[in-house]
């Protein structure tokens, strides 16, 4: 899409600067300053509670940071109209309700909300990017039925789908592989990596397991306490002591035989959870 | 102008509405088209039935002749004069609580949803009692005591429900405390009132379309012709919020702008009923439902829910009117056991399941 992708790399379109972000009087970080590079994959990890989410939300504008700013293409994100950080920017929160008795295909046509305008509510374009955004995530073949009919691992492809109706080059995903079994958080990592690596979307997931992270991430960033530990290619910087001091957890670090990134291999005798927080 | 069947399966009838050359689209079910459509029909045939039927019975023929301006002096008074505001009214009335009641199910992703549920009802009986007890006012006083006293009620449970935000379930268990606080105080204000007044204030509270006239048409056509289209406007990001908040945020919906807004649109239109006709229950807890399960929608739909209150309001009509005549029935009567029967055959649903 973009011909001088290097010039793009450089300024990346969505960046948080100096930051502090919670909720009421309760702050989750303080002075946080991220970057999502351009086309990454970018993971998001560390353990519960170290803010994670509360960064993809600021990063989604649906927490307004106390003080710092979130740049979006370089503009402050809350200067945008919702709708014109819809077409820019899509995100699957945790928890989403389908409709009682919505169909897959409807479901889908509810991400076109923010092209469409009073007069024009099923344009072609409409028609087309349902029909794409259901072929990517192959649920086209099931189009037809309803949502609470699917299976967890399908209905979760389908809330990709919507998402990727919106037809928004940035893709956040809260704790995407939660509810899913091993072979369906797979399908749904392989997806993720063939929209960031065949469509070019800039793609900016949390995910709670770290050998998933280092498998599938291109930018993976470590938090703790509301705090980026190390950030960078997963080779780069996932290693045994970097993993104890994110997670307390004393481990060893190896080759993956088959994708060649770190694996982390956990060692019993970590942390008791009740010293980490007495510490 | 075209019409063409999408590519895509959506699991239901299904068809793309597009004129001159794309400037206006949208995508349409047949089905619910024509399942709406065949309830508004309804709806105005038991209006026909009812200008047609009363003390003087009137032949098709004569109803008709009545509303294209051709029938005899008499006639024209029975028809247009006497029968037609109220038989127009039921109509309207019971597609604006219809409406009302799509959008607080919609609002709570409750089933139960209602403006009874956020205090409107009980607040508006409240107003509408300090008028005729205290103030002993007219009707267009009690009009003014029940909207104040809707409004007031409502609001106060949309502020009591507010934290940072406005969730359904919290607007509804927060409607019912302040509902049952209103209803002690209604108890108490009808106990301490004299006799007769506290039979005017009983009458009202009943929700009548008996002594409506052409003027009261106008007027509650005027207003709803201005609620109407607003809330159809907004209704489309209303439908967003059925996903969640943070979906619908996601998708460019303003998400508190849009509850508060179609939270004032429902109340407005229930307002409306409630202030010339008194309150009329059950309607637009029904109507919604009803409809969904006719047409087969996902969620509650604004159109088809207007389409089964008419047909509601004005079939309790003609039975109030019909059932035990020449008595006349407060059609709010009749409406409350149409509502019990919903209820009966919910319950025996739910049960079966």
């Amino acid at each position: 899409m973009n011909q001088h992708s290097s010039i793009v790399a450089a300024t990346p379109r969505l960046s948080v600067r100096n930051a502090t972000i919670g909720y009421d009087r309760h702050v989750v970080a303080r002075a946080l300053d991220v970057d999502i590079p351009e086309r990454s994959f970018t993971v998001i990890v560390g353990p519960n509670a170290c803010g994670k989410s509360t960064l993809l939300r600021a990063l989604s504008r649906l927490l307004k940071p106390a003080a710092g700013e979130v740049l979006l293409d370089g503009r402050a994100i809350q200067t945008y109209r919702a709708r014109e950080i819809a077409q820019r920017l899509g995100l699957l929160p945790q928890t989403s309700i389908a409709p009682d008795g919505i169909t897959v295909a409807d479901l889908v046509a509810r991400g076109r909300y923010p092209h469409q305008k009073l007069l024009q509510q099923w344009s072609r374009e409409d028609e087309q990017a349902v029909a794409d955004a259901m072929a990517a995530t192959r649920v086209d073949r099931f189009s037809g039925r309803l949502v609470d009919e699917l299976s967890g691992g399908q209905r979760q492809r389908v809330w990709v789908a919507m998402v990727l109706a919106q037809q928004t080059p940035i893709l956040l995903l809260d704790e995407p592989t939660t509810f899913l079994d091993i072979a369906h958080q797979i399908e749904l990592l392989d997806l993720l990596r063939d929209l960031n690596r065949a469509r070019g979307h800039t793609v900016v997931a949390v995910l709670h397991d770290l050998n998933h992270a280092c498998r599938y991430a291109s930018h993976l960033i470590a938090m703790r306490d509301g705090v980026v530990v190390a950030e960078g290619r997963p080779a780069d910087i996932v290693t045994a002591a970097l993993v104890e001091s994110v997670f307390g957890l004393p481990c060893t670090v190896i080759d993956d035989p088959v994708s060649h990134t770190p694996l982390v291999i956990p060692q019993s005798g970590g942390l008791h959870p009740f010293e980490e927080t007495a510490s | 102008m075209s019409l063409s069947a999408p590519g895509i399966d959506f699991g239901q009838p299904s068809a793309a509405l597009r004129l001159w050359g794309g400037r206006l689209s949208a995508r349409v079910n047949p089905r619910v088209l024509a399942m709406a459509a065949l309830l508004a029909l309804g709806a105005v045939a038991i209006g026909l039935v009812t200008l047609a039927s009363g003390e003087f019975q009137l032949s098709p023929g004569e109803v008709a002749g009545a509303l294209l301006g051709q029938a005899t002096a008499k006639v024209h008074m029975v028809v247009v004069e006497w029968r037609l505001p109220r038989t127009s009214l039921a109509l309207i009335m019971g597609a604006a609580l219809g409406m009302s009641g799509a959008i607080f199910q919609s609002l709570t992703r409750n089933p139960l949803g209602s403006p009874d549920v956020i205090g409107f009802d009980s607040g508006a009986y409240t107003g509408a009692l300090l008028v005729i007890i205290v103030l002993h006012g007219n009707f267009y006083g009690i009009a003014a005591g029940a909207l104040a006293g809707g409004i007031l009620s409502a609001a106060i449970v949309y502020i009591l429900a507010w934290r940072g935000g406005v969730q359904g379930f919290r607007l509804i268990i927060v409607g019912i405390g302040v509902s049952a606080m209103l209803t002690a105080l209604n108890s108490y204000l009808l106990i301490k009132a004299d006799l007769k007044v506290a039979m005017t204030a009983a009458v009202w509270s009943a929700g009548s379309l008996n002594g409506m006239t052409l003027e009261r048409l106008g007027q509650v056509s005027a207003v709803l012709g201005i609620i109407v289209p607003l809330t159809l406007l907004l209704g489309r990001a209303m439908r967003q919020l059925e996903l969640g908040d943070d979906a619908a945020r996601a998708l460019g919906v303003n998400v508190e702008r849009t509850r508060f807004g179609m939270t004032v649109l429902g109340v407005a239109l229930t307002a409306t009923v409630t202030a010339a006709a008194g309150p009329i229950t059950f309607v637009a807890l029904a109507a919604p439902q009803i409809a969904r399960r006719l047409c087969g929608t996902s969620g509650v739909a604004l159109l088809p829910a207007a389409a089964t209150g008419a047909l509601l309001l004005a079939g309790a009509d003609y039975l109030a009117q019909r059932a035990f005549a020449p008595t006349q029935l407060p059609v709010g009567i009749v409406t409350v056991c149409i509502g019990g029967l919903y209820f009966a055959w919910l319950l025996m649903r739910e049960a079966r399941r």
